[in-house]
């Protein structure tokens, strides 16, 4: 039982991770604190795929030592052995090379997965560009840290567009704290239902002062 | 028409209409930046999101001429596994159609309001944003590739972000609602990552096609069912289904009328999209709704929506936010359409999407026009508009009953389609409960077109005139759309029903 928790560490460190998060983001009532859980989350995220790329031995995708003098035109298939799959490689997978957290792609989430993996990526690669096919070294994965670059990317936008929202909130309302935020647009929102029970009739600019200047029609 | 475009069209635009659609709207959007006026940037929107809609036709006609119905490209040469591919099906065409027809009106509408609304020197960054959107939401639609879909979905929802909290220089409280949309969408797309993740770990690869293939020998999998789980709870929030939607009454209530009226009509539909996507196409039905009896959870949530959300947009004094409850509502159809899994269901809720695009934007474009001068849309705004602008409040009558489901319109159409397939399915209570939020929707709608033609002005002093000749022209373009749908609904039922068949394996006829 033990084995199989420490077995799988580092997922167990990204759920640990992902749920603070999610907590810190409900919990919090600081719009500060919460784009900070947010980012939490996003990077317990982040951290699940770079776990998911490492493959056991793997070095820095990038050809070397014996897969080095190798042109790339080069459609010669019958320079390595049989059954020595490139690039995940089912014989340096966790039989041989022993468990260790964040092991080859699929291999810790699902056993069942792990041919698949083994079997469909690098054949369909050999077919369309065979100067891949016969890669001696064992390579990381390269894919999923491309796509974390990407996502990272997209996580620097939205924490920075949620600051300058929280710095516009400041602006207007003078804090930012949710719950001081939701007591005033209550105290906002009855003010204008009595407008309507008294009836009369200026329909009126819907904020209080802190915005005039900024929503001067034309 | 569609075969004299495609005749006039010149050779590139017929070989990259893909993307094309997407890159144009994308390359202007960062242009905009530099312009000092916000006319020209307005322009600049208007050709954009035009040439869009252009590329989109053609697009069907390529669809529809092509043998098995799909037109794939591959970005950079780089063959589909490997690298993005477009992937143009009945279904997306249908979404891409919504998406830039929609999007070009809303532009040449946009400019009096966003006058009025968005102060002067934002104007061209506003236009900016707002092709960021499209360029998002078309990619949503177009992509083939599940993580490219990310990368869209997100460009789309940040520049929304933006797009809502500009609403602040009319009501402060547009930022608040801002900031929970940024919170809860964020948490939604990085659901739909890890979903991706999972997809990715059991596969080893991220072409949706590619990853329909591999499907049924992993029904059993634990990681494709939990990525499944995550992939559907993502997109279901961007899309609003029932109990993730809180995010969208406020943000649609206190957004710039224009971002309003374009995201109500497009946003959710592109989330609905690539769930219906993941549900039918990746996911083989047969494992989403038979291995998973995904069916039994998406129904209930489906009718949830009708019910609930059409009970709280009956209790509404704003009536932008009326129409947001009713948008949720409208959504539950859908969703109630999809979950049944058959062709008929499938196409009845993919025709009431495309209905819902056209009624609920010329709705929020009439809403927009009071907002222009009361700054405001509350019940009382809109008492006596039926005498002094009777143009615009006609145009609103008409999509409101095609809401309702009245006879000659467009909803009545989708919705006897609904009926007619959750009765042949064999749920003769969801055909009831149609009927029910029908009624709902007769109050919420009947409350508001009362106000409008039956009650005096409140303010005799201030009688707000007819729109602009700029925002009727949409509207009523978008008016007569859902009267042209109710007498004759046979092109874009068609066109859902080819979709249907499309994703569903019969192939497109």
């Amino acid at each position: 039982m033990l084995e199989v928790i420490l077995d799988k560490g580092g997922y167990w460190l990204i759920i640990a991770l992902m749920m603070t998060g999610l907590y810190i983001v409900f919990a919090a009532t600081n719009f500060i604190k919460r784009m900070v859980g947010l980012s939490v989350f996003q990077t317990s995220v982040f951290l699940f795929y770079i776990t998911l790329s490492k493959v056991a031995g793997g070095t820095a995708p990038i050809l070397y030592g014996k897969d080095y003098p190798k042109t790339y035109g080069d459609d010669d298939q019958s320079g390595p052995a049989d059954g020595v799959a490139p690039v995940l490689d089912p014989g340096q997978g966790p039989g041989e090379q022993g468990p260790a957290s964040g092991d080859p792609s699929a291999g810790d989430v699902e056993p069942a997965a792990l041919e698949t993996t083994n079997d469909a990526v690098p054949i369909a690669g050999a077919d369309v560009y065979p100067a891949y096919s016969g890669v001696e070294e064992v390579y990381s994965n390269p894919l999923p840290h491309v796509l974390i670059l990407t996502a990272i990317v997209v996580g620097v936008a939205t924490l920075s567009v949620g600051l300058a929202i929280i710095v516009r909130i400041r602006e207007a309302y003078g804090t930012i704290e949710a719950d001081e935020v939701r007591e005033m647009d209550i105290i906002v929102a009855t003010a204008e239902e009595m407008e309507d029970a008294d009836g009369d009739g200026l329909p009126g600019p819907r904020t209080d002062g802190g915005q005039t200047e900024a929503g001067a029609p034309a | 028409m569609i075969d004299t475009l495609l005749d006039l069209a010149p050779a590139w635009a017929l070989a990259h209409a893909a993307p094309l659609l997407v890159v144009v709207p994308m390359l202007a959007a960062p242009f905009l930046v530099f312009v000092p006026s916000g006319r020209i940037a307005w322009l600049i929107a208007i050709v954009a999101t035009l040439a869009s809609f252009v590329f989109a036709l053609i697009l069907l006609g390529d669809v529809q001429s092509t043998p098995g119905g799909v037109v794939s490209y591959a970005l950079g040469g780089w063959e589909p596994p490997f690298g993005i591919e477009f992937r143009v099906d009945a279904l997306n065409i249908l979404i891409l159609l919504i998406v830039t027809g929609i999007g070009f009106l809303a532009a040449v509408f946009s400019r009096p309001t966003v006058m009025a609304e968005i102060r002067h020197e934002k104007h061209p960054f506003f236009y900016s944003a707002y092709l960021v959107c499209f360029t998002g939401l078309c990619g949503v639609a177009i992509t083939g590739d599940a993580f490219n879909l990310f990368v869209f979905l997100e460009i789309s929802s940040i520049s929304t972000y933006v797009l809502v909290a500009l609403g602040a220089s009319r009501d402060r409280r547009a930022l608040p609602a801002a900031f929970q949309y940024l919170v809860m969408g964020t948490i939604g797309a990085t659901f739909y990552v890890i979903g991706v993740g999972f997809l990715y770990a059991a596969t080893g690869t991220l072409n949706m096609a590619d990853l329909a293939e591999q499907m049924p020998d992993l029904a059993d999998s634990r990681t494709v069912q939990a990525g499944f789980a995550f992939i559907i709870v993502g997109l279901g929030l961007k899309a609003a289904m029932y109990p993730l939607h809180q995010w969208l009454p406020n943000a649609y209530t206190y957004a710039p009328s224009f971002v309003t009226v374009f995201l109500s009509a497009t946003a959710t539909k592109v989330a609905l999209y690539a769930l219906v996507r993941y549900l039918f196409t990746v996911f083989q039905p047969d494992f989403s709704f038979e291995a998973l009896a995904f069916g039994y959870l998406l129904m209930p949530l489906g009718v949830a929506a009708m019910v609930v959300c059409s009970f709280q947009a009956v209790f509404q004094t704003d009536v932008n936010r009326t129409l947001a409850y009713s948008s949720v509502a409208q959504v539950g159809y859908m969703l109630l359409g999809i979950s049944m899994g058959t062709v008929a269901g499938l196409s009845a809720g993919l025709f009431h999407l495309f209905n819902h695009a056209l009624m609920k934007g010329g709705l929020f474009m009439a809403v927009a026009a009071v907002v222009l001068t009361y700054q405001g849309a509350t019940l009382k705004d809109f008492a006596g508009l039926g005498k002094s602008a009777p143009w615009t409040m006609t145009a609103f009558a008409i999509c409101g009953f095609s809401l309702i489901g009245v006879p000659l319109t467009a909803g009545f159409q989708s919705k006897v389609q609904l009926i007619a397939a959750s009765y042949d399915a064999g749920l003769w209570w969801a055909a009831a409960l149609i009927v029910f939020s029908s009624v709902l929707a007769v109050i919420y709608m009947g409350r508001i077109l009362e106000a409008v033609f039956f009650k005096a002005p409140d303010n005799p002093r201030k009688i707000r005139g007819e729109a602009p000749l700029l925002l009727l022209g949409p509207l009523w373009v978008l008016a007569l759309a859902n009267l042209w749908i109710g007498v004759d609904g046979s092109v874009p039922y068609g066109l859902s029903q080819n979709a249907a068949m499309a994703v569903l394996g019969g192939g497109a006829p």
